[in-house]
């Protein structure tokens, strides 16, 4: 195998990232939406979940970081639908080797764009909230695992989503208000046993349930489970749902993906550059 | 080459040989960058048979993709790149294809001066000014030191003094490299100046291909005289100004000739030419099927 695109893959998502985030607006744009899942923590840093003594803090710190995870199937479909849209992934596919290592550089991009955030949340987090069980290994193994399955979920459907939905403003905005509706039912802030029952079997249906599931089996104490579906951490069917999705956007991406890089062209360049310009 | 029932090139029949600088001449639509297109392999055509540096372009693999450069008409990717950064890492996908006789890429720092961009070279490029930025699009098109460069449009926006630089740049490439190039431009002032040849594009069909003399001797075959004898102004349209002058010179009236003016045929007017002609050929087909 040709090591090559992956290399330069890796360079080049490092530098993308980089030089976004040496912007004035990238760096707000990361500090900023990142850190306002802090703003909740600190309100809430004392209360404790009604009923128990668990910290209220510690059960919303995975629900935050889960949510964190989820928003790279945004940035993947938006970096792909705005880098066709402004011609780099043309450009990549006219130079040897190229398209191989955009995909790996758009991947590269969406994982640090991932750390960057659960950095910007998970270690102020730490000294916010009292009770995260920082001494613990599996813990610390758990919250790694869940996050890189949680990636291989994800990106592979943003790059699914970014292949088929062409403008980046329509990934940007519905992505948005879909993922933060989403976020806001499945039991990430409070147990979906509340809500009704067709609404709980739709959000299980997503893979940002199952994060938040996973990742709060790794927060809490094994006495939490209580409080979820079926009284348990469901930790195997958690992993098999999340594996399904990661199996989904890893068949489905790639063939989405050069279906439409195959058609990419100057002239389709230019004259979405000139749709962009009439919206404006 | 058809797009839905639109049919946009019909019976394009060129050969480009090595080291040759073909320019592409059409009006808006005549479909040059379709061409182009399909010659870099970014566009599958309906039918026809196309070969480029020995491949079919649909076909073309990784080592025959390292041999061409390309220069589109819009780009505005790696805005936040810096110059150097991006020529350095775009550069570095053609190091597998270095020899020793042909080293790739271009020296990265060599090619930024080539382009007159050294003062930009740590500048993000979504900061560039519009010619620096098609400069830096040339240098791209040729950081991986193609055999074969494609360039649609090379110096729309620029000012004179940059298109003056961009021609002594493609000059020099064709000089040092036995570079083969084809562009598409709309200056006939630049295409008689880079091309060894010239090729008129007029509703999908090539109606003309030839050096810009030639191409003027084709349409109007003549150059044309002026002179004034006394208060009489005098035109005349001849194919061997040289004879012509010196018989009128050397005849009766040779004595009173003043203001002599001799005009050959520019490569405006040829363009022009060959676009009416065109036209009217198919408005005489379009006449003919209705009626």
């Amino acid at each position: 195998m040709n090591l090559q695109p992956v290399r330069l893959g890796l360079a080049r998502g490092w530098v993308t990232w980089r030089s976004v985030n040496t912007t004035r607006e990238g760096l707000a744009n990361t500090v900023i939406w990142n850190a306002l899942p802090l703003v909740f923590l600190l309100i809430f840093r004392n209360a404790t979940i009604p009923g128990t003594d668990i910290s209220l803090g510690v059960s919303l710190l995975p629900g935050m970081l889960a949510m964190l995870v989820i928003f790279s199937v945004m940035g993947t479909a938006y970096y792909l639908a705005a880098e066709r849209e402004d011609g780099t992934l043309l450009r990549a596919k006219a130079i040897p080797r190229g398209t191989a290592a955009y995909v790996v550089g758009l991947l590269t991009v969406a994982v640090l764009d991932v750390a960057a955030a659960v950095a910007i949340v998970l270690i102020p987090g730490l000294f916010i909230v009292p009770g995260v069980p920082l001494g613990d290994a599996t813990m610390w193994l758990g919250l790694l695992g869940y996050i890189l399955l949680g990636l291989m979920a994800c990106v592979p459907l943003g790059v699914l989503i970014g292949s088929v939905v062409r403008s980046p403003r329509v990934i940007g905005g519905l992505g948005f208000f879909g993922i933060t509706g989403l976020a806001s039912i499945s039991g990430l802030f409070y147990p979906i046993a509340v809500l009704w029952d067709w609404v709980q079997w739709l959000v299980q249906i997503f893979p940002l349930y199952w994060l938040g599931l996973g990742m709060r089996s790794v927060f809490l104490p094994a006495e939490a489970a209580a409080l979820e579906s079926g009284g348990s951490w469901n930790t195997l069917l958690t992993i098999v749902v999340l594996a399904a999705w990661a199996a989904i956007g890893f068949v489905l991406g790639p063939v989405l993906l050069r279906r439409m890089a195959r058609r990419e062209s100057g002239a389709a360049v230019a004259e979405r550059r000139q749709q962009a310009l009439q919206r404006v | 080459m058809s797009y839905g029932r639109h049919e946009v090139l019909r019976g394009v029949d060129l050969d480009i040989r090595r080291g040759e600088v073909v320019a592409l001449l059409g009006p808006n639509g005549a479909g040059k960058t379709t061409t182009i297109e399909i010659l870099e392999g970014f566009r599958t055509r309906s039918a026809g048979e196309v070969e480029v540096l020995g491949e079919d372009p649909e076909r073309g693999d990784e080592r025959w993709r390292a041999e061409l450069g390309v220069v589109l008409q819009s780009w505005r990717d790696h805005a936040t790149w810096r110059v150097r950064e991006l020529l350095a890492h775009l550069g570095a996908y053609y190091a597998p294809w270095s020899t020793a006789s042909h080293p790739r890429p271009h020296p990265v720092d060599d090619l930024i001066a080539t382009v007159g961009l050294t003062a930009s070279a740590n500048t993000r490029v979504g900061a560039l000014s519009g010619g620096q930025r098609r400069r830096l699009d040339v240098a791209i098109g040729i950081v991986g030191r193609p055999s074969l460069l494609f360039l649609d449009e090379p110096t729309a926006g620029f000012d004179p003094h940059a298109r003056r630089e961009f021609h002594e740049l493609v000059h020099r490439l064709v000089d040092d490299d036995a570079t083969t190039v084809l562009l598409t431009t709309h200056d006939l002032a630049e295409a008689e100046i880079l091309a060894d040849r010239i090729l008129i594009l007029a509703g999908g069909r090539i109606v003309a291909d030839g050096t810009a003399e030639a191409l003027a001797r084709q349409v109007a075959g003549r150059a044309e005289v002026r002179w004034r004898v006394g208060e009489d102004r005098f035109v005349h349209p001849t194919d061997d100004a040289t004879t012509f002058v010196r018989d009128l010179l050397t005849g009766p009236e040779g004595a009173g000739v003043v203001d002599l003016e001799v005009r050959r045929t520019s490569l405006e007017d040829t363009y022009m030419e060959m676009i009416r002609r065109h036209e009217d050929e198919s408005a005489g087909l379009e006449h003919a099927v209705a009626s």
